[in-house]
């Protein structure tokens, strides 16, 4: 297999992590205010995330990265291109980062609605502005010869990416509740049940809807397969969580979620970022990599690294396995719990 | 105008971002240092102290995590033609930085912070070690991407595509600038945590609070002193190693730090001027006879070049190609006179205040920080190194100027041909906006958890007195 192929793989592999791990904390985040009605649902919800969804994150910022590495044009008409749905995604990922780590650091009841309103919101938006952006990304977008973007927000902001970004919105949203069932235990583990066979059909319509739209335009017989086998994985989770079976339930909606990246990498390649201006201005594999140096360093990187990162990431996973009620919650406390008052010993 | 909003951007990002970044290199040792310390002596003192530290640890983390974001992805978006040009380079760093860097910080400083009881001992204890050493991996990485800026080894300009290419990956992980830039901002960050260690404890030792603490702020503060002398002597070698590799590979940001209109051998260093320094009157100052030449050739007699010579000499150098043209090949030289003087002025200042710190926390010296100044001095002290930081990297960043890669690309050639000046204002009034919100919070939230000092260990009985209790000993 050539250098940019395997680069492209590794790329598509990267944000298949970003969107199977970051994608039940987006749904987590969306549910504070369904599932988390009391203060002590909200926190059982925060904690089941909370040693993990930073790791995370940092999926999506090796994704950026690894792109300008392989792929400088790619990553530079994507950025520079989408440039004002990724500035939500940015402000929206500032905000929700610090509702999850300062929430707790006052024990006040302002202070915690503002934060979870942060975490709401900086959970929707880049839940739904990625399935914008990659909907466009596959169906191509206006690129001129010099490889720059000659469109607007308008044109990112087509009815199909619409659908493409309620597709991701609610699958992630499925993708949460399971992992709230899995991982929480009392009342809310099946409120979350109850839930997920009503979102979960929403969802799995509207991400079929969204393959068969892409595959007739851009699929082959390889993505036809993958998103065959995807939907599968969606109906299969469902299945599994009407029968009570969460593990399974949420192993279906993570391998469906994979599958789904897979499909829409599978019907970009070789492109990586079609003009449709003109099909001979498309950003490919081969017009937007780096040198072969560059990325045979970065593929040994990659093998050596990737697959300590996973295991380490896993060992947490295994570490924080047990599931979390509200009797685990110990009371909300601040640093007002133990600060001396008075003016001291002077 | 896109060109000036986009340099305010990434300006403005950067160095707010970096505001938390020293402190939570240097601090994460901290943290780790007093575990590792209640792992050994199983005095409680040590562990309060983490604990403490290590509250004060990820308040600042958080920020400086989430405004490293937009670090990752604002080189694509308001500096795509920088990227294109330099992506096979400069994007391998950025990209083993997230692989080997972020993962490392983000997974163990996970099991750190939730990891109280659930983990065994002295895996907790490695978590924080690995945290810290994820941090400092980061600084590696990225500081390797931003000396191939200042000095570019390692590569070949692609005629065919115009862009660089990489030639050889270890001699741009060795570029001679990156291995004086490491140490000095490696050092400079734990200056910064034993600055925050050393004002935190100093103050509470003022207010003596509580009787029983005192030790323990002793402890802390005498260590944080300790620390931060030593960091700093390794701040000023390093920078004077610095000075002479920046004279050779930057003449230009060595003569713009000093005004240095003309070549002159044995030059002084001037401490302030008062006077205009546009080279067209004699400067009024307070100087330091060959100093200069002392900091940049190590010879109190050497040569520095100064301004008006090199800007002949990069006219007639660089004026052909449209990549490398430039109105003017000085950077802006107030900002590059002030921010030097700055950053070793103010950085260096705290030092005194860890001397002072010594002095009053001698042996025999039964009540420490008595004078009414310590409370100023504990604040001013914790904010020194960070601004020190701060002008350092301004110094950096501006010296370059009018360079994006030194000698090889201008500036004005990497901002976005795509993006309108309306978007990168939108987006620069949203980051600023948003960041001086975030700052209140920030400061707000660490006055109230420094001021509340360690919080006193829970007794064993309390916590198996509640009967079937499965609660978690700690969640958010």
């Amino acid at each position: 297999m050539e250098l940019t192929t395997v680069w492209f793989v590794l790329i598509a592999v990267l944000w298949t992590g970003y969107f199977c791990l970051e994608g039940f904390d987006f749904g987590v985040g969306m549910l504070f205010p369904v599932l988390g009605r009391s203060e002590e649902r909200r926190r059982v919800l925060l904690n089941t995330i909370g040693p993990v969804w930073d790791g995370n994150e940092v999926w999506l910022l090796t994704a950026g990265g690894a792109t300008f590495a392989a792929f400088p044009h790619w990553y530079a008409t994507l950025f520079s291109g989408f440039y004002l749905p990724l500035l939500l995604i940015l402000l929206a990922l500032i905000v929700r980062a610090l509702g999850f780590e300062y929430r707790h650091k006052r024990n006040d009841d302002q202070w915690r609605r503002r934060w979870d309103a942060a975490i709401v919101v900086g959970s929707a938006v880049p839940a739904f502005l990625w399935g914008v952006a990659f909907t466009n990304i596959v169906r191509g977008v206006p690129i001129d010869a010099d490889k720059e973007f000659t469109g607007s927000l308008l044109t990112l902001l087509n009815p199909i990416a619409l659908l493409g970004g309620l597709a991701t919105l609610t699958v992630f949203l499925l993708h949460g509740l399971l992992f709230v069932a899995l991982k929480t235990d009392g009342e809310i583990r099946s409120d979350a049940r109850a839930l997920a066979t009503r979102v979960g059909w929403v969802a799995a319509g509207l991400g079929v809807a969204l393959l068969v739209i892409l595959g007739s335009d851009r699929g082959g017989a390889a993505s036809l397969t993958t998103s065959v086998l995807a939907a599968g994985a969606l109906l299969a989770a469902l299945a599994s969580n009407a029968r009570g079976r969460e593990g399974w339930a949420f192993t279906g909606t993570f391998i469906g979620i994979a599958l789904v990246v897979a499909s829409l990498f599978l019907m970009l390649f070789p492109d990586v970022m079609p003009s449709s201006t003109n099909a001979a201005w498309s950003l490919t594999v081969d017009n937007a990599a780096s040198s072969a140096k560059t990325l045979g360093i970065m593929t040994w990187v990659g093998v050596l690294f990737l697959p300590i990162v996973l295991l380490y990431q896993g060992f947490t996973y295994w570490t924080f396995r047990k599931r979390i009620s509200t009797h685990h919650i110990p009371p909300a406390t601040d640093e007002r719990d133990w600060a001396p008052s008075g003016a001291g010993l002077r | 105008m896109e060109l000036d909003l986009a340099r305010w951007q990434f300006a403005i990002t950067t160095v707010y971002h970096f505001l938390f970044v020293p402190v939570t290199i240097g601090l994460s040792a901290f943290v780790a240092g007093f575990h590792t310390a209640y792992l050994r002596s199983r005095n409680p003192a040590h562990l309060r102290l983490s604990k403490f530290l290590g509250k004060l640890f990820t308040i600042n983390f958080a920020l400086g995590l989430v405004t490293g974001i937009v670090q990752e992805f604002q080189f694509g978006m308001n500096w795509s033609d920088y990227s294109r040009f330099v992506g096979d380079i400069f994007g391998a760093p950025l990209a083993i930085e997230a692989l080997l860097a972020f993962f490392l910080e983000s997974t163990f400083l996970g099991l750190w912070i939730f990891g109280w009881g659930r983990i065994p001992e002295k895996l907790h204890v490695a978590s924080i070690w690995i945290v810290h050493i994820g941090t400092l991996l980061s600084a590696y990485f990225i500081l390797a991407a931003n000396s191939f800026m200042q000095h570019p080894v390692g590569y070949r300009l692609n005629p065919q595509t115009g862009r660089a290419e990489l030639t050889d990956f270890v001699a741009v992980l060795t570029n001679k600038v990156q291995l004086v830039t490491f140490p000095h901002t490696a050092f400079a960050a734990y200056l910064a945590g034993a600055a925050l260690v050393l004002g935190v404890c100093m103050w509470h030792l003022h207010q003596r609070r509580v009787e029983d603490d005192l030790p323990m702020y002793r402890t802390g503060a005498r260590i944080g002193a300790i620390v931060l002398l030593i960091a700093g002597a390794g701040v000023a070698i390093s920078g004077d190693q610095q000075g002479k590799v920046m004279t050779e590979v930057q003449p230009v940001k060595m003569a713009a730090a000093e005004a240095l209109y003309d070549t002159q051998k044995s030059a002084p260093f001037s401490i302030v001027t008062v006077s205009s320094l546009d080279g067209q009157q004699e400067k009024v100052a307070i100087t330091v006879p060959k100093l200069l030449s002392f900091l940049g050739t190590g010879d109190f007699n050497g040569t520095i070049h100064g301004i008006n010579d090199l800007e002949r000499a990069y006219q007639q150098k660089y004026e052909s190609d449209p990549l490398t043209r430039a109105q003017t090949y000085t950077p802006t030289l107030p900002l590059t006179y002030w921010s030097f003087r700055l950053m070793i002025g103010i950085g260096m200042s705290s030092m005194l205040v860890a001397v002072l710190a010594l002095w009053t926390l001698r042996r025999g010296s039964s009540a420490p920080a008595r004078a009414r100044w310590w409370p100023w001095a504990a604040v001013g002290v914790t904010l020194m190194p960070v601004l020190g930081n701060a002008f350092g990297w301004i110094f950096t960043e501006t010296g370059r100027q009018p360079w994006l890669v030194f000698g090889l690309f201008t500036t004005k050639s990497g901002v976005s041909p795509g993006v309108s000046a309306a978007e990168v204002a939108t987006s620069l009034i949203a980051f600023t906006a948003l960041y001086a919100v975030l700052a209140v919070i920030e400061v707000r939230l660490t006055l109230r958890y420094a001021r509340a000092g360690a919080e006193p260990l829970k007794k064993p009985d309390e916590s198996t007195a509640d009967s079937d209790d499965d609660r978690l000993q700690f969640a958010y």
